[in-house]
């Protein structure tokens, strides 16, 4: 059984509408790249996968069951699937080491004892040990996103959900917050990105999703998808990432 | 013109100016308490889902944010022994002060809640906290820390705006001189000094909410 | 005692409205030529002249209006200048308005950037030509909202006259009350009143600054 399920997705914004009926399944352990132009849809998608976007139509499974757009239904999804985002969103007025461990104390009532050890831990994961007490404005951008994966990873989800998770930070700091990426895919987490970076989606995916105009136009393994693309669109598509890259 | 200022005879009511002060700084701190407390829940009010809540919390708010104190004292006072709830003036006056400043806290702690970025709103989301989780864990703090100057300058004006509680009777500083003022006939003096009393309250206020505001909101230095 | 008919409630303090209506309008007026004055004095080049003005609107902001009323009230009577309750109510209100448009005034002064206060001073204007060309006019721009806005605390303000006997708004209400032991009525009315004197104003003030907000 996959572990995401998703059928028929449909989500317009007013009358624009952004997904036109996306269907799409997540092993356990895939490592899944989503590209496409900006506007194509992709980042959409990815926010719908967790309940950030209520989807107009279609049904998403995890792990086999159905989840609806209630409140609680949407908190059962949400333990199961973690995000990271783009800007970070680090909460400000807490230290690392507090941002990761609230969710656990507060949604899984862990105890502080308990949470500050998971969070000693998933610090540890993402070579941030030592910047523990530092609060967000006292940390670099890829320290940020770290930190960020680290609390994302602290609630255990079986997905963790990459929106574009490098887009906002200075090239220099990119490959540190990829390097942790490489790591998780490794481990065998199941990781679904929205990414830019073509090179490293090709080095650690297991299944390229090129998204056009609110559909899935083409998907396959990187190998097929950028030597053998089928449409003109991927093939353009990749033509402008290579040139740009 | 030959009036002699006599603040001397002042003294001998220094025991009941004493108790004025006291009653005001309790009915402020009164006010304080429970008015921003009631504000920070009707913030959250306001960030409901139900149209109902919000439209409710909001007249709520324009009304007494629209309305003088004073008649808000006296609709109190007066006004609500005809439904059969009688207060004291100590009662009514402390009910005037949280009533009006919930709600002006209620659209100051607002505005310091649209100021929290939306992405961090979505993180909590993501990480599967519920919308009071939300709001206790990760919008309250920040945002009380923005608005804490706008909300220190509302108590103050609060504080001052007391004064008119002498009016039901209310025993707080303006009546204890309004009291002096019967007796000794000393108005200039009465009333020179219990200004003075409400400027030192005034700054004093100020200085301990800034106090408050930085024990608060600063940056603990535990890993 | 006779009947007093909802009506005659309404007409009578329909009648008081208009002074209190009058009083906000004759305080906001001075209060604002006197808060010229402050603004003026306050950005001035004189440091001993900004830091009394400094003093001023402390006074006025760290005291109860009640205070500020008594004091013109009675204070004055004792150097001979016998106010009636109007005069007094006039007086003390226009102080009052004075040191809060002043200080906001200032406010929206000081938010003008510095540049062009250079760029003025660089043409060879003088203090006068740069405020009256140059930083005044976009100050202007800044403080339409919160002036408006402090227009509704000055009408709430003049409630407080009713104290020294006044007969406004409120007077007019306690008046009422005690010849028809209906204070629940008279007061909700004279609270609904004030609501719709004060209300629109707070519309405008909050529409005017988020125009202002979008422009910027």
């Amino acid at each position: 059984m996959p572990l995401v399920e998703l059928a028929a997705i449909w989500k317009s914004f007013g009358q624009n509408p952004v997904l036109k009926g996306i269907d799409l399944t997540v092993e356990e352990g895939q490592v899944i790249a989503m590209i496409g132009r900006s506007g194509s849809g992709k980042s959409t998608l990815l926010r719908s996968i967790n309940g950030l976007e209520r989807i107009d139509d279609g049904t998403i499974l995890i792990d086999g069951e159905k989840i609806g757009s209630k409140d609680a239904d949407l908190r059962t999804l949400r333990l199961q699937v973690g995000m990271v985002f783009q800007q970070f969103n680090l909460f400000p007025h807490l230290s690392a080491r507090e941002n990761v461990m609230l969710a656990p104390m507060v949604v899984k009532k862990a105890s502080r004892k308990a949470a500050g050890a998971l969070a000693d831990a998933m610090l540890a994961k993402v070579g941030l040990s030592d910047r523990a007490g530092h609060y967000p404005d006292q940390l670099s951008g890829g320290q940020q996103q770290r930190v960020a994966i680290a609390r994302s990873l602290a609630m255990e989800p079986r997905v963790l959900l990459c929106d574009e998770v490098t887009s906002a930070l200075d090239p220099e700091l990119v490959n540190e917050v990829l390097a942790v990426v490489r790591q998780l895919a490794k481990e065998g987490m199941t990781l679904i990105m929205v990414t830019h970076e073509m090179r490293f989606a090709r080095e650690v995916c297991d299944k390229l999703v090129f998204m056009h105009q609110g559909r899935i136009h083409e998907e396959g393994s990187p190998a097929e998808l950028f030597s053998a693309p089928k449409t003109p669109e991927l093939a353009q598509f990749i033509g402008l990432v290579e040139a740009a890259g | 013109m030959a009036y002699q200022f006599d603040f001397g005879s002042l003294w001998e009511y220094r025991g009941v100016i004493a108790d004025g002060v006291g009653l005001t700084i309790r009915l402020t701190a009164v006010g304080t308490v429970a008015g921003v407390g009631l504000g920070i829940a009707g913030a959250f009010a306001r960030t409901s889902r139900s149209p109902a809540l919000k439209a409710a919390v909001g007249a709520y708010v324009e009304f007494i944010r629209n309305t003088p104190f004073l008649i808000q004292l006296f609709f109190i006072f007066f006004g609500l022994p005809v439904l059969g709830v009688k207060l004291s003036e100590w009662q009514a006056a402390s009910l005037a002060m949280v009533v009006n400043l919930a709600a002006y806290s209620t659209e100051i702690i607002r505005a310091g809640i649209q100021a929290v970025p939306k992405g961090q709103i979505e993180a909590a989301e993501a990480l599967a906290m519920s919308r009071l989780q939300i709001f206790r864990h990760v919008i309250l703090g920040p945002a009380m820390r923005k608005v804490w100057p706008a909300l220190s300058s509302q108590i103050v004006i609060v504080m001052l705006g007391s004064s008119v509680c002498s009016q039901i009777a209310a025993e707080e500083l303006t009546y204890a001189a309004n009291f002096i003022q019967s007796r000794n006939f000393r108005a200039f003096e009465v009333y020179f000094v219990s200004t003075g009393l409400y400027l030192i309250l005034a700054v004093g206020l100020r200085a301990l909410l800034k106090l408050v505001g930085w024990s608060l909101f600063r940056r603990r230095r535990h890993v | 005692m006779f009947d007093i008919s909802l009506w005659d409630i309404v007409r009578n303090l329909l009648l008081a409205a208009r002074w209190t209506v009058l009083l906000s309008l004759v305080a906001f007026i001075c209060g604002g030529i006197a808060g010229l004055a402050v603004l003026f004095a306050r950005v001035s080049a004189f440091p001993w002249l900004r830091r009394a003005m400094g003093w001023y609107i402390e006074l006025f902001q760290g005291t109860p209006l009640l205070m500020q009323l008594f004091l013109c009230f009675f204070g004055l009577s004792l150097v001979g200048i016998e106010l009636s309750p109007w005069e007094a109510a006039a007086l003390s209100l226009t102080l009052f308005a004075s040191a809060f448009l002043g200080e906001i005034w200032r406010g929206c002064v000081e938010a003008v950037p510095k540049g062009q206060w250079e760029a003025s001073s660089a043409l060879a204007m003088g203090y006068f030509q740069q405020m009256r060309y140059v930083v005044l006019p976009q100050a202007m721009r800044l403080a339409v909202a919160p002036t408006v806005g402090f227009s509704v605390q000055l009408i709430k303000g003049t409630a407080v006259t009713s104290i020294i006997g006044f007969i406004e708004l409120t007077k007019a209400g306690t008046m009422i009350t005690n010849a028809t032991f209906r204070p629940f009525t008279v007061y909700g009315l004279v609270a609904v009143f004030y609501f719709c004197l004060c209300y629109p104003l707070s519309l405008l003030a909050r529409r005017l600054e988020r125009k202002l907000h979008a422009a910027r």
